[in-house]
């Protein structure tokens, strides 16, 4: 094993021992923190696949996040109200099938994604930064303005929905399934950046004109990265819904694109476990540091710029040195 | 004759009241290197990013093999065999070299979307990527980041890239800028044994380089083609020498 893989394994090994010690030793909220740690960490590696790999800095990635709270919100709020939320060509009542609503969930991301990319992509650099926060906030202001589904106030899933075989109330049944789903993501994005799709992806990142001379076009890639990173981030709003069993427009907040951002840069972007990196120490240093002082952020703010000033490649570049070259 | 393999007629280009490329012809025949020289600004550079699909001319056409390139963007004459190197080496410089001569033979493969399969597993492209370093005088060096490449180096990378796209011809925008003399005559040395896979249309600043590798010689000058010959008939001719060679002088 190299030291990449090291820094990895204990990442993942840290995250399980974690969430199990505080499991063993009755610490339920412990357990909950260690969950929302995974789910976030899905979220960022959504964002990492287009940020890291294909150098998209999308500040619109709390749309596909909230999109996928919604989903699980709206199809948990129909099924436990037994309202139809639509009648034709059927009737349907909502579910509270977890992997019904994943895959709705990442379905929806996905279609909001093709769109909101196909136009995006149109631009580069502070454009596209722009562009896609637009497009979120245009989502964030339509969930807030439409009260069916609680608009301001958000929407309440009063009895979190459910995995066959699993008792999904047991928080530390849950922490073991969104673990579980957590690997899975990051093991497809491992597959997808070796794969020729992740090699003409990464090409795409650093010389668009070269990509183009050697006959592949960087648009149609980067869409197509672009749609199933929103699929991913849509998965784990739709596990964060579940978690804090309420969905609210905050879920589509810009705050929540720029976490998961500073996720990546804290972790160090384009490494495979930067998202769980990142996530983990910033969720971390909200606890510890929120539990010293209110203002905990203005020190977050200078551990922040400590990264980017010394440490580019965030956590696990310093810890594990350069990227291998293949 | 051999039919030419590149086919230029009639184009122009103009951006504002500044003609950029005016009702240039030439063409680019089998085995053949091809030199475009000019003065600075005559647009040499205009002209190889119409060839190559960069940008679109406002008149006249390419063919290639015969076939009208009109309306095939960069990325789909590139899988033509269009092989272009660029006037500021151009390469994916995180990527080792092996990678981007890998990423090359992928483009030519036409087959991008596969999700699965570890492509530097790929026994296929490997192969010919390995190939290809190893004509481009690479061979040892595959493990090397793009970035940390000497310039000569990363010329050569450059043209092994080109290899791997199954060139039906090469364009190479200063190939030799900002080389020393060993180095240039190396590369030199190399163009010259690459005509026989694929006729070369060169634009350099070398004179040197230019009259002693080149079959054929056009001189560009405000847009315009105003002579076409063979290094000997360059040299000698009048307008030439008095709008080009003579300002060396």
């Amino acid at each position: 094993m190299n030291r990449a893989q090291i820094v990895n394994a204990a990442l993942a090994l840290g995250l399980l021992g974690f969430g199990l010690g505080a499991w063993a030793m009755g610490e339920t909220f412990l357990v909950t923190l260690a969950t929302k740690v995974a789910i976030l960490a899905i979220a960022g590696a959504g964002l990492n696949l287009v940020l890291g790999f294909g150098g998209l800095v999308s500040f619109g990635h709390a749309a596909y996040f909230g999109l996928g709270g919604y989903t699980a919100g709206i199809l948990a709020h129909h099924a436990l109200n037994y309202t139809a939320m639509f009648e034709w060509p059927f009737v349907y009542e909502g579910t509270t099938s977890m992997p019904v609503i994943w895959i709705t969930a990442m379905l929806i991301g996905a279609l909001a994604a093709l769109m909101i990319g196909a136009l995006s992509l149109r631009t580069t650099g502070v454009y596209f930064i722009m562009i896609t926060l637009a497009f979120g906030q245009m989502i964030f202001y339509f969930a807030i303005s439409w009260p069916a589904y609680g608009g301001e106030d958000g929407l309440p899933i009063y009895v979190r929905n459910g995995f066959p075989g699993l008792n999904t109330l047991d928080p530390v049944q849950f922490f073991g399934l969104v673990c579980a789903v957590l690997f899975a993501v990051l093991g497809l994005i491992a597959m997808l950046a070796h794969s020729r799709f992740g090699l003409a992806l990464q090409a795409a990142r650093q010389n668009r004109q070269r990509l183009m001379a050697v006959g592949i076009r960087p648009g149609g890639v980067l869409l197509v990265a672009f749609v199933i990173s929103g699929a991913i981030t849509a998965l784990a709003g739709a596990l964060y819904a579940d978690l804090n069993r309420f969905v609210s427009p905050s879920m589509l907040s810009w705050h929540l694109s720029g976490e998961l951002l500073v996720f990546l840069i804290l972790g160090g972007t384009g490494r495979l476990f930067a998202p769980l990196a990142g996530a983990g120490l910033y969720i971390a240093l909200e606890h510890l540091l929120g539990g010293v002082s209110d203002h905990w952020q203005f020190f977050f703010g200078l551990l922040l710029l400590g990264v980017v000033l010394f440490a580019r490649g965030g956590v696990i570049g310093f810890l594990a040195g350069g990227k291998r070259h293949g | 004759m051999a039919d030419p393999i590149l086919d230029i007629r009639g184009l122009s280009k103009s951006f504002g009241a500044l003609k950029a490329t005016d009702d240039v012809t030439l063409d680019l025949r089998p085995g053949e290197i091809h030199a475009l020289i000019g003065p600075n600004g005559a647009g040499k550079s205009t002209l190889i990013k119409q060839i190559s699909g960069e940008i679109a001319p406002d008149a006249g056409e390419v063919r290639l093999r015969g076939r009208s390139l009109s309306g095939i963007d960069a990325a789909g004459r590139a899988r033509m065999g269009m092989a272009r190197s660029f006037q500021v080496s151009s390469v994916a410089p995180e990527f080792s070299v092996l990678q981007n001569v890998v990423l090359a033979a992928q483009g030519a493969s036409g087959a991008t979307f596969r999700f699965f399969r570890p492509v530097m597993r790929d026994a296929g492209l490997l192969e010919t990527a390995r190939d290809c370093i190893a004509q481009a005088g690479l061979s040892g060096r595959e493990t090397v980041p793009a970035a940390e490449l000497a310039h000569g180096e990363r010329r050569k990378l450059e043209i092994a890239m080109a290899l791997a796209l199954r060139p039906a011809l090469f364009l190479l925008d200063e190939p030799m800028a900002g080389m020393g003399t060993e180095g240039a005559t190396a590369l030199g040395d190399l163009l010259d044994a690459l005509r026989h896979r694929a006729p070369i249309l060169l634009v350099e600043h070398d004179m040197d380089a230019v009259f002693r590798l080149s079959d054929r010689v056009s001189v560009l000058v405000y847009g315009r083609v105003i002579a076409t010959g063979t290094p000997d008939e360059i040299r000698t001719d009048r307008e030439v020498q008095r709008v080009y060679l003579g300002e060396e002088a």
